[in-house]
């Protein structure tokens, strides 16, 4: 896990996870998109606590390693102001097969979102700004997992 | 008896507080107890599960019972990707 001030660079990223038992690499991105809610959104920032982010993020990479047979795993948050199209977020996979990949990338960036201590403000056309709670509760009313039981 | 807390506000928390961080006494038990207490301070009228809280970096429970001392980071709800 790792939380960068500086653009995520996904090419250099994927290289780190060759393995020549891999027959499989699943990746995602996360970019920043110019509307939300009906808004037009012109930049969004993200604080990100540090401490704790690396170490609750950590925590998701070694579960995804439990819980599929893959050979590596890593995830890079920005944190920071954001432009309209960078990437926000980067998740990485390499197994012997296109499953485990899949569903472990899809894991791990399920569980960043919910469970890492991370916020984004969006900033607006109109110049407004506010803080964006998460979709998930938005949508659901879900309760976050607790990170201490998880 | 009163518990010297240092409490961090993050995002959302920190703007409504008008601080990142304060030294308060109160008299409480639980984590969950300090963020009802300090509503006023946080201004958060979300569910409690939809929140966390750490304490001295840990990520903890909202039943977790302060102790003296204690540095208690209150997050709002978190949205990262």
């Amino acid at each position: 896990m790792r939380i960068t001030a500086e653009k995520i660079e996904p090419d250099a990223l994927r290289d780190e996870l060759c393995d020549d038992r891999a027959g499989a690499y699943a990746a995602f991105e996360g970019w920043i998109r110019n509307h939300n809610d009906g808004e037009d959104v012109v930049r969004l920032e993200y604080e990100v606590y540090g401490p704790l982010a690396l170490k609750e993020g950590e925590k998701v990479m070694d579960e995804a390693r439990r819980k599929f047979p893959i050979y590596h795993a890593e995830c890079v948050h920005r944190e920071g102001l954001l432009e309209i199209g960078e990437c926000a977020v980067w998740v990485g996979v390499s197994s012997a097969h296109r499953d485990e990949a899949f569903e472990a990338c899809r894991y791990i960036i399920d569980q960043v979102k919910v469970r890492l201590p991370i916020w984004k403000k969006e900033h607006y056309v109109d110049g407004n700004s506010g803080w964006v709670n998460c979709e998930r509760c938005a949508v659901h009313g879900h309760e976050h997992p607790e990170a201490a039981s998880s | 008896m009163n518990k010297r807390l240092t409490i961090r506000y993050f995002a959302g928390f920190r703007e409504h507080a008008g601080t990142g961080e304060e030294t308060i006494e109160l008299n409480v038990d639980s984590a969950a107890d300090l963020f009802e207490q300090l509503k006023h301070r946080h201004g958060s009228s979300e569910p409690l599960g939809h929140c966390k809280v750490a304490i001295n970096d840990e990520m903890a429970d909202w039943d977790a019972v302060l102790a003296d001392g204690d540095v208690v980071l209150l997050f709002p709800p978190v949205a990262g990707g």
